[in-house]
Parts: C-alpha cells; sequence; structure tokens
C-alpha cells in the first residue's frame, strides 16, 4: 500500500512521456473484431489520454454515439444505414463487445471525449455501392452472402483488412494474407493472432501499433490500394476529418491531442501528408443518396462467416471469451466447455480438463505458437473430452466458438428500415393499421387483394402476428381468403425485432423462411414452411426450403411421414395458386418424394398391428390420390425402366402400381391394406376380373384367420364414402363378393357371417336397403329385368346418343387432353 | 507369449529375405537421417523430438536435402495430436473403420518414436492377462520356485521397464476383464507382481498405442474408466474422392497381379464409379452435394471397395470379355451395402431409384443393379 503513490506518479509520469512521444495524430490501426486489438487500443487510450476519438464509420452516425453509452445497450450491434426511399439499400457496420471500436466509443463516452466518425458518409458509400452494383449487374451476380444477410442491396461493410467476401475479390490483395505468407504462415488468420491477438501486455502500449503501421507502410508501398478502388476516396475523406479535428483539439503535448482507431490498412494513407486541395478534388462528383442510421441488435451468427455474412469472423465465441477473460484463457475456456458437455449428459470430469489443457498446451509448443489458440483447444477437446468424435464438436463450435450471443438496442433508436418499408406498404395498399379489431375479406384474382394477402402472410412469417386467417364465409374456393386484423403496440416492437433479417418486409421475410428450413427438424415443418412460402410469395426462399424438404424427406425413414407430406404437395401443384407462382422445383421434389415412398412403403407394410394398418391404409389412400394429382414430369420417364415397373406403362403411376400390385399380392401385408390396393388396382383397371376374383378368393378362402378375411373385405369395399355404394352400382363387384359367398363351404360360413356383418353393417341404411334389393333380385344376368322395370319417368334403358352429348362437356370439366373413354365401366357394360 | 524378440542390431537373417520387415528396418535410413539432424528437445528416452516423429510420417524435406516419404496421408493435425499425446503421459487411442491405416500408423509411431514397433499386443478374443500383465515359465516355476528368473514378461511390462512404446491391437476386441487390467498400468504407471510382492515401475519414455475399431459388431466397450486414461484420435476415411480412387486402383493393381488378372484401362471408370456409390452412401450425400442419402449400416471402407473392384476383375476375367463391366461389380456392391436385409435394401434401392437411374452415363448401371436387386 506504501507505494500506490510512487506508483500512481510513475504511470503519471509515463503517461505525460508516451503522450509527448506522439507527434500528430495517435493513429492505431486494428482488425476488425480483434480481442487483442480491442484491448490494446484500451491500454493505448489509457496512456494517451487523447481529447478526441476518431473511427472508422459513417460520420451520420455521430448523433448517435451517445446511444452506445445506453444502459439497454449491449453489443452485438451494428450500425445500420439505409436510403431512406429505398430501405433495400442498406449496409451494417456490426461491433462486437470485443470490436477495438466498440471499445474506443465506450472509453470516449466513459472519459467525456467526443466520438467522431471518419469515413465516407453512408450517403456517398450507399450511393456508390448502388452504382458499382448497377454496373456489375451484368458481369457478375451478387453474392450469396449479401442474399443471406437479408438485404437486397446489402453491401459488405467496410471491412477493409479482410477481404474474404464473395470471388471477385481475386484482384484484390489481402494485406493480412501477404504478411502471414511472408512469415511463413498458411492461414492469415493464425498469422494475426499469433503475432497480434495472442501477444501478452507490452510493456508500451503504443509499440504494438507502431510495428503494425510499419509493417503496413511497408505493404501499402508494394500495392497501393491493393485493388480496393473506392479505399482512395475514403481515405480522402478521412484525412480531411483527421485535419480538420487536429485543427480543433490540438497537439498531445497541449493536453489535447487526437486519436484514430482505423483499419491498419489505413494507417499509412492516413499519415501520408496528401494536399488538401488534392484529397477534395477525389472526394468531388461522388454520388449521393437520402441516408439514415440507426442501431440495430446483432448477433454472433451474424458475425460469424458460417451465416454468410461477410463481417468477417469464424468464431465471435471465442473471441468475446479472450477479451472477457481476465487470465488463464485456455484453462477458463476448456472448463466452460466441459460444463456445456456436461449440459448434455456427458461425462466430463475435472480430470478431462486438466488433460486437455495439457494437451492444448504441448501442442501449441508443437506448432511452435506462443499461446494455445482456438484450433489446438479443439483438438485437444476433441481428442480428451469427445473421444475422437466430431459430434460433440459440434455443438461446442455452435454453442461456444460462434455462441448464441444476442445484441439489444434501447428503444429510442430510430426506427428500423423495416417498419419504414412496412409503413409504405401499409399507404400503398390502403391498408391501415388499426387497435381495432376487424374482419378483411379478400379476393385474390383482384391484384391490390392479392397483395395484401401477400403482405399479411409475410407479416406472419416474421412473427409479426397482425392479421389472423380466418374460417371465412367462402373458405371453400382458393381465390378467397379472411383475415382478422389487429394492431396492437407490441408488434412495433416485433417490427423492430423482425428488422435483424433485413431492410424490407420481403427480403425479412425470405431470410427468416431460409433461417427456419434450415433449422427444421420434422418434415411436417417443412412442408408446411413451404406452403407459407407459396403463399407469401416468397420465390427466393422457395429453393432454400425445397432443397430443405429434400433432404428432410431422403433421411426420414418414416414412410408415414413422407405419405404425409405429399397431399399438400400434390394439391398445390395440381390447382396451383391463383398468385400464380412458378412451382418446377416443388413438382420436382414432389415426384422425388412420391418416389421414395414407392420404394419404402412395401417393407413398411409387414408387420403392422391392427391400429398401425389402419393408418398405413390411409397414407396409402392420400398417396393414391396425391400420385393421381401430380402432372407429369416434364421430360418424359425414359422408356427402359417403364417395362421392368411393370404395367406397361412408365413414370410414376406406373410404379405405383407396380408397388400396389406387391401390396396385393404379399402374404405379410395387412388384410386392410391388401384389400384397399387390390380395390385401388380394380378401379384403376389395372386388374383383369379373374386377377380381382383370385385375390378375393385367396384372401377370403378357409386358410386365412378370420380376422384378416374381414380387414381384407372392410379394405375392398369398406371405409371411403363410396365403398358400399360402388358394390350397388358396380354388379360386376358384387357378382364377386356374391360368387365368392355361395361357394364358401356351408362348415365355414357361420364364421364369416359375423366379419361380413361388420363390414356392411357399417354403409348407410339407404345403401344397405339398396344392396339388399339387388341381391334379392341377382346380380349378374339376373339383372337385367329389374333394370328394365324401372322407376317411373325413366326409359328403360340408356340413351346412348343421349348420354354421348355430355362427354364433351365432362372432358371440359375434367381438364382431360383427349376425349374421355365412355364414362364408366357399368354403363358400357348395359349398353353394349 | 513368449519372449523371442530379436534384437535389432543382430537380425537372425538378411532384411531382403524377410517378406514384411519392420517399419525400423524398412526406413532405417530415413529415420537415421532425421535422428542426426533433429537438433529440438527430445523427450527422455525418445529417438528423436516430437516435431521429427511427426514429420517421419507426414513425409517431407530435411535442411540437407534429404527426402522423408511420407507414411500416413491424412490431415496433419491428427499426426500431430498423436504425437503430442505421446509426449504427455496420456496413452493414445486410434480409433477407426477398417482400412484406415490404424496399425501403419501406430507401428510408424513406435518406431519413430523408439526405434522399435515390435512390442506388440494382438488382441482377440482369446488373449489372457498374460499377455498384458506377465506369465510364468512353468518349468522353472516348479523346479525354483516363484522368481524374476520364472516370470515371462509381456510386451507391455518390457516396455515399462526399459522405457518404450507398447502396441495394443484391436483393443475392443479382448475381453473386458483382461482390458481392464491395463487401467493400473497407464494410471498408476505400475504393474504389481504379488506373487513375489514386487512391481515393475514404468521408467519415463514408456507409453502405449492402441488401436480399434469402432464400427465393427459385437466389441467389448472400453470401461469409462479405461477409456478416460486415453485421448482418442479417429482416422478418417480419405478425404476426396480421387484420393480414393488412386488407393482402390492401386491396391486393385497390386492385388491383381499377385492373383494374375490383368487391368483394363477401361476399368478405372468402374473403380470410379464404385467409389463415387461407396463414398456417397457413406457420407450420406451425393457427390455434387445437392441430394442426401441414408447411410446404411455397413462400414463401406475402402477395403471393401477394394475387395469388390477385385473380385469384379476375376468375374470379368474369368467368366466374361477380360474387361470390367458395370454387371461384374453390381453383385458385389449390393453385397458391401446391403448387410442388414430389411433396413439396408430399403436404402439401396432408394439410392438406385433416386440417384443412380437419374445419372447421366449410369444407365447401364442402373440396369446392373435392378438385375441384381430383383
Amino acid at each position: 500500500m506504501t507505494t500506490s503513490p510512487a506508483v500512481a506518479e510513475r504511470a503519471a509520469a509515463e503517461r505525460a512521456a508516451t503522450a509527448a512521444a506522439v507527434r500528430g495524430p495517435l493513429l492505431l490501426g486494428v482488425r476488425h473484431h480483434g480481442p487483442g486489438s480491442a484491448r490494446g487500443v484500451r491500454a493505448a487510450l489509457d496512456a494517451a489520454a487523447p481529447g478526441v476519438v476518431l473511427i472508422e464509420g459513417p460520420p451520420e452516425a455521430d448523433a448517435l454515439v451517445a446511444l452506445a453509452g445506453h444502459e439497454s445497450m449491449r453489443p452485438p450491434v451494428a450500425l445500420l444505414a439505409h436510403a431512406v426511399d429505398d430501405p433495400g439499400q442498406a449496409a451494417f457496420w456490426p461491433l462486437a463487445a470485443f470490436s477495438p471500436e466498440w471499445v474506443a466509443i465506450r472509453w470516449a463516452l466513459g472519459h467525456g471525449v467526443p466520438v467522431r466518425f471518419i469515413d465516407l458518409p453512408a450517403a456517398h458509400s450507399l450511393a456508390m455501392a448502388a452504382q458499382e452494383k448497377a454496373a456489375d449487374a451484368g458481369e457478375e451476380e451478387a453474392g450469396p452472402a449479401d442474399e443471406a444477410a437479408g438485404g437486397e442491396g446489402t453491401h459488405e461493410a467496410p471491412d477493409v483488412e479482410r477481404t474474404d467476401g464473395p470471388a471477385a475479390e481475386g484482384l484484390r490483395v489481402d494485406p493480412i494474407a501477404v504478411l502471414a505468407e511472408a512469415a511463413g504462415y498458411d492461414d492469415p488468420e493464425r498469422w494475426w493472432e499469433d503475432a497480434v491477438e495472442h501477444r501478452g501486455r507490452a510493456e508500451d502500449p503504443l509499440a504494438p501499433f507502431a510495428e503494425v503501421a510499419e509493417a503496413m507502410t511497408a505493404l501499402r508501398e508494394r500495392y497501393g490500394d491493393g485493388g480496393h478502388r473506392r479505399d482512395l476516396v475514403r481515405e480522402a475523406h478521412m484525412r480531411l476529418r483527421l485535419r480538420a479535428a487536429s485543427k480543433e483539439f490540438g497537439e498531445f503535448a497541449d493536453g489535447g491531442g487526437v486519436a484514430v482507431v482505423c483499419g491498419a490498412w489505413h494507417v499509412p494513407a492516413l499519415a501520408s501528408k496528401a494536399a488538401v486541395a488534392a484529397d477534395k478534388a477525389l472526394l468531388k462528383g461522388v454520388p449521393k443518396v437520402k441516408a439514415e442510421l440507426t442501431w440495430v441488435p446483432w448477433t454472433h451468427r451474424r458475425l460469424a462467416r458460417t451465416s454468410g455474412y461477410g463481417a468477417g469472423i469464424d468464431s465471435p465465441g471465442w473471441y468475446g471469451h479472450l477479451f472477457e477473460a481476465p487470465d488463464r484463457p485456455v484453462e477458463r475456456w476448456l472448463t466452460k466447455v466441459a460444463g456445456l458437455l456436461r449440459q448434455e449428459d456427458r461425462t466430463v470430469s475435472s480430470a478431462h480438463v486438466i488433460e486437455a489443457v495439457r494437451l492444448a498446451e504441448a501442442l501449441a509448443v508443437m506448432r511452435g505458437r506462443p499461446l494455445a489458440g482456438l484450433t489446438e483447444t479443439v483438438d485437444a477437446a476433441r481428442a480428451v473430452m469427445c473421444e475422437g468424435s466430431d459430434v460433440p464438436l459440434a455443438l461446442i463450435t455452435d454453442r461456444l466458438i460462434v455462441g448464441d450471443a444476442l445484441g439489444e438496442v434501447p428503444d429510442d433508436a430510430p426506427a428500423v428500415p423495416l417498419q419504414r418499408d412496412l409503413t409504405r406498404r401499409q399507404r400503398a395498399l390502403r391498408l391501415k393499421p388499426e387497435a381495432l379489431e376487424r374482419d378483411l375479406d379478400l379476393d385474390l384474382r383482384k391484384e391490390n387483394d392479392a397483395a395484401r394477402s401477400t403482405l399479411l402472410h409475410r407479416l406472419a412469417l416474421l412473427g409479426i402476428g397482425w392479421g389472423e386467417p380466418t374460417a371465412g364465409r367462402a373458405n371453400t374456393g382458393t381465390f378467397r381468403e379472411s383475415w382478422r386484423l389487429c394492431w396492437e403496440p407490441e408488434l412495433r416492437v416485433r417490427v423492430a425485432e423482425a428488422g435483424i433479417w433485413g431492410t424490407t418486409v420481403l427480403a425479412a421475410a425470405t431470410a427468416r423462411a431460409e433461417s427456419a428450413a434450415v433449422s427444421a427438424t420434422a418434415l411436417v415443418e417443412v412442408t408446411g414452411l413451404a406452403e407459407k412460402c407459396l403463399l407469401a410469395a416468397l420465390p427466393d426462399a422457395l429453393p432454400v426450403v425445397m432443397r430443405a424438404l429434400a433432404d428432410r424427406a431422403a433421411l426420414d425413414a418414416d414412410v408415414g411421414h413422407l405419405a404425409q407430406a405429399l397431399p399438400a404437395l400434390a394439391r398445390y401443384l395440381r390447382y396451383g395458386d391463383v398468385r400464380g407462382t412458378d412451382t418446377a422445383a416443388l413438382g420436382e421434389v414432389a415426384r422425388a418424394l412420391a418416389e421414395r415412398v414407392c420404394v419404402g412403403l412395401p417393407p413398411a407394410c409387414a408387420g403392422l398391428d391392427a391400429d398401425g394398418a389402419e393408418a398405413m391404409r390411409g397414407h396409402v389412400d392420400a398417396v393414391h390420390t396425391a400420385i393421381g394429382l401430380l402432372p407429369p414430369a416434364g421430360d418424359g420417364e425414359d422408356s427402359g425402366d417403364g417395362q421392368d415397373a411393370g404395367g406397361g406403362e412408365g413414370g410414376l403411376p406406373g410404379r405405383w402400381a407396380a408397388v400396389l400390385t406387391k401390396l396385393a399380392g404379399r402374404e405379410s401385408v395387412p388384410g386392410v391394406i391388401r384389400g384397399r390396393a387390390a380395390r385401388l388396382l380394380l378401379d384403376g383397371g389395372r386388374l383383369a376380373d379373374g386377377e380381382a376374383a383370385r385375390l378375393m378368393g385367396l384372401a377370403l378362402s378357409p386358410g386365412t384367420p378370420p380376422a384378416d378375411a374381414a380387414a381384407w373385405i372392410g379394405g375392398f369395399v369398406g371405409g371411403t364414402a363410396g365403398g358400399g355404394m360402388l358394390l350397388v352400382h358396380d354388379e360386376h363387384l358384387l357378382a364377386l363378393v356374391d360368387t365368392w359367398l355361395t361357394g364358401i363351404p356351408a362348415a365355414a360360413f357361420p364364421d364369416v357371417l359375423p366379419l361380413l356383418r361388420r363390414t356392411f353393417s357399417a354403409y348407410e341404411p339407404g345403401v344397405r336397403r339398396t344392396l339388399g334389393e339387388v341381391v334379392r333380385r341377382g346380380p349378374g344376368g339376373g339383372a337385367r329385368p329389374a333394370v328394365e322395370s324401372t322407376v317411373p319417368g325413366f326409359a328403360p334403358g340408356i340413351d346412348a346418343k343421349r348420354a354421348d352429348a355430355v362427354v364433351p362437356l365432362l372432358t371440359l370439366l375434367l381438364g382431360r387432353e383427349t376425349p374421355a373413354p365412355p364414362s364408366s365401366d357399368s354403363l358400357t357394360g348395359e349398353t353394349s | 507369449m513368449t519372449v523371442s524378440h530379436t534384437l535389432p542390431e543382430a537380425p537372425a537373417k538378411p532384411a531382403d529375405a524377410v517378406l514384411r520387415p519392420h517399419a525400423e528396418d524398412a526406413f532405417a535410413a530415413e529415420l537415421a537421417a532425421l535422428a542426426a539432424q533433429d537438433d529440438r528437445p527430445r523427450p527422455e528416452r525418445w529417438r528423436l523430438s516430437p516435431w521429427a516423429v511427426s514429420l517421419y510420417l507426414l513425409g517431407g524435406t530435411l535442411p540437407d536435402g534429404t527426402v522423408i516419404s511420407p507414411k500416413y496421408v491424412g490431415p496433419r493435425r491428427i499426426v500431430e495430436v498423436a504425437v503430442t499425446t505421446l509426449a504427455t503421459d496420456r496413452a493414445l487411442l486410434l480409433l477407426g473403420v477398417p482400412g484406415t491405416a490404424k496399425t501403419w500408423v501406430s507401428e510408424h509411431l513406435a518406431a519413430a518414436v523408439s526405434g522399435d514397433s515390435t512390442l506388440l499386443v494382438q488382441g482377440t478374443a482369446g488373449t489372457p492377462e498374460e499377455a498384458i500383465r506377465y506369465g510364468w515359465n512353468y518349468a522353472q516355476l516348479l523346479a525354483h520356485g516363484p522368481s524374476r528368473a520364472a516370470l515371462v514378461p509381456s510386451p507391455v511390462m518390457r516396455a515399462m521397464s526399459e522405457g518404450l512404446t507398447a502396441r495394443v491391437e484391436e483393443l475392443t476386441r479382448i475381453p473386458a476383464d483382461v482390458q481392464d487390467s491395463l487401467i493400473t498400468t497407464l494410471s498408476e504407471k505400475t504393474l504389481p507382481i504379488p506373487e513375489l510382492g514386487e512391481e515393475v515401475q514404468a521408467v519415463r519414455g514408456f507409453n502405449l498405442i492402441a488401436t480399434a475399431n469402432d464400427r465393427d459388431r459385437g466389441v467389448n466397450e472400453l470401461s469409462s474408466a479405461l477409456r478416460r486414461r486415453f485421448n482418442t484420435v479417429v482416422l478418417p476415411l480419405p478425404a476426396t474422392p480421387e484420393a480414393e480412387v488412386d488407393i482402390v486402383s492401386r491396391r486393385v493393381d497390386q492385388l491383381g497381379r499377385s492373383l494374375g488378372l490383368p487391368v483394363e484401362a477401361d476399368g478405372m471408370s468402374e473403380i470410379r464409379r464404385v467409389v463415387t456409390v461407396f463414398r456417397e452412401l457413406r457420407g450420406g450425400s451425393t457427390a455434387d452435394g445437392r441430394t442426401k442419402l441414408k447411410s446404411p449400416s455397413g462400414t463401406l471402407s475402402t477395403a471393401e471397395a477394394i475387395s469388390v473392384v477385385t473380385n469384379g476383375l476375376a468375374l470379368a476375367t474369368h467368366f466374361g470379355d477380360g474387361v470390367l463391366r458395370p454387371a461384374d461389380v453390381a453383385a458385389g456392391v449390393l453385397g458391401a451395402v446391403v448387410r442388414d436385409p430389411a433396413a439396408d435394401r430399403v436404402v439401396w434401392q432408394e439410392y438406385v431409384e433416386t440417384v443412380v437411374r437419374e445419372r447421366d452415363g449410369w444407365k447401364d448401371f442402373y440396369r446392373a443393379c435392378r438385375e441384381v436387386s430383383a
């Protein structure tokens, strides 16, 4: 304690010495999101105590800086700039707790020092980006990263040292990579970590920055602007702002001083002595749009490269840890890992942690690194804690290395562009947000109503529950939709939250749907999502959703799930939607799904209990209907396999018929499914008369257990609405049953009777009575006189000519290309 | 398990007469060159520094221009973790499906670290405790009573007393109670001999490399107490199709020559096809990454691909026109994929119907597949 005044005195003296040593502005070259840089910046600012802090960022944000000190502001957050009249044109400057820029802002706010942003104003950079994009549109497609980030016009934040953006960057120089190569590292990331981030607290807090500046100067001498053309303009602007600040705040020696926190790449440019006139000339004629800025919450996942946004770091969680850990980062990190694994019920003891730390350190020594880094700790965790398996490791990557930190922004931050976009759309569609609950009926054939429906569906996808679909008065038509609308104040918060997904309703809903598709686990979830995407007219999200759907379908071993998913898709494909979405991708997926059902169904039908069989019969029916609805593939199925598939008909229907034949003939399949399959084949005209009789005889023979025989009958003629009616109208079928019935030996008859009663008693009374009458009259040959004895008002026979007159209209109604064959079998039977 | 250990400096036979020389003999020149130029610190009783050991395995060029051939082609990380583990006092467990060079890596590690890869216990269902601890020379025992002279040390015991690297092959095939006799050795680094009231304490430099098969059925799972003594390294299957096609065609060529089978240049396309099918089913997605697939229960290792192709080659030579055709390999592929008649058959059929059928130039293979699976 006695030494403390002396220590303080010495520190003050040192600070004075450091500050005095700095001539001109203090240039702190950093790596964006580098925790080591952040720590270095804090130490340097503490040591130099400048009078103003300049930061690489859009100057429009000067007004928003105070919000960074707000108590409910929690990083990761991003500065979002967007063009006022086109919210889709936007740029982000993400900041995490361990970003040097953030540290500098907080330091300045804490010390009552003003903060200025010195980069090119967003008004210019947005306009320039739009210009470039328009110029590039012909030759280069927007990187997928941009779309995933959720903004149509989103471009990478000016993250200059790290140019790992889309492919076009080939021409540009990655300064870190050049330095790393010179140092003999194959991974630039690792070199920077070893050389800058992992070094201990230096004696002189300013020394590392001087070294970085020196290295960058050498690089800039060699590479010039390194292919980053826009940088020259930006640097000119930075120099102008820097000069103004220097004039205002003076030198360190005078108690003022200017500190600049910027990407290391820019340091040499800021140190150079360019003429003011030259800088101003560079800035002349730069395009401009009206831009607005605000703070938006950000997440670690979006900071990570893996989520597609090019903010540029793989491991925000690890960086955050490095920045926060007061000491022994490796030990603390592996303890965290152990804690996570324990939560997931893996046995990880303290001994494991000890061994992992030892292995990580030994690995670092062997690889010649100053400190165990992420790679070493991952290797150690895998070998010691995960038993060499990558599965728990994926968990560690997801939860810790990337992490799910979610930022917060105070309520008084300016409105997000999504809100503006929504307001604009509401106005354009004349759909006012009102707190009063009201019903809205939409006729989707009208353009405005269709757009309203699309908007409501999109908002629903974003979790903004403004409208709720209700069963309206005309819910049977596909062109009508009914909504109940109610705008509650907290929906504004929802909009702000959804702002993370994008800057326009369309972009945000697309991004949200894509993310949901990727993270969905059940097949049904994805099918539902696909339907929502179609309703909300999100064509860009559809490929991702379809891909997820195909993936889930491929991995789902339960045919039941596949069968459930198929009908919705088939319906959509067949009847389309009034919005006219392109459904080619959907058709492909649906056919693949049907294909998988065909393969998986026969084995799945074996060894089912009564309930399972009943459920499966439902699936068989649903799939049958769905396959009937599926339009044929565009590229005509290849003929080679049609023959093998049986039925002499190629394509899906042929294969499905083969599956049904297999089901109908296989002993191990429950009776109800066999009967159902036989019936479907018969209805489809794929069974010869003799064949149906043979199948029925086989199923109902005395050797078959009675329960199974009854189930077969149930499957064949029971269940669905037309089951009984069919027996009434189709004498042919009735004859089959009758033949079988009369063929039963007298001894076996009492056993069969209750089973038949069970099936036939389920028919409606009217059907039962008619059936009884037909049977009394006698089937087959005996039927003719009965028909001729007629109901009053009807002719005795059928007038074939008049019946044929109906056919063209029927053809039209059914949408068949070729004239349909005379409508039903029984009719032809009668007339011939 | 008796001691008939041949000392390296007194070979009983000339090296070239042996069918397969030990790693330390086959690569003696490389090891000597490495030892001569290795100036990094070496753990006690190690012949080379950890850095030089990983160079020996991964291959490279020494400052004086000596070329070290790569012994293991695969991720550098794996070798580094393995070598570092041996340098700490943790034992190393190499896991992997059959045919991923586990034994090969373990032999070369032992050769480079201790200069002796022969302290080997082969794990089988019948491996007795004596093979891991010690046995007795019963003639001695009866004549002179229990003494060190009557004791027959196991390879593990010898490695402990001399500070060398011991190897245990197929650890998971050893019965669980015998496995557990390793626990004391690995944690206390001592082997008590209660009959003599003595113990053997491991000297510095002792360590143990075990290999185990992680997809074999009917193995004896390691107890967690034993598992905890090991750092686990999983040896992966070849990373790229090219590497795998290369391995398969090279092995098929070698095997074919010893069986008197000619290798046609046309055969390459079938080899590529078999490797593609195996990789896709194993990896659970098509090569273009567009479609996911179910994986069958079999391992579908590179070694199996080799045997499928060799088999097809034999078929083509003896029953066909000598050119490897889709029909020759289809049956073999089916046999390798469908191990479980119920579940795997669905996987296979889905694969045939959704992937093989659609692929350009695979029509003949599709027909062959349908023929054999019908």
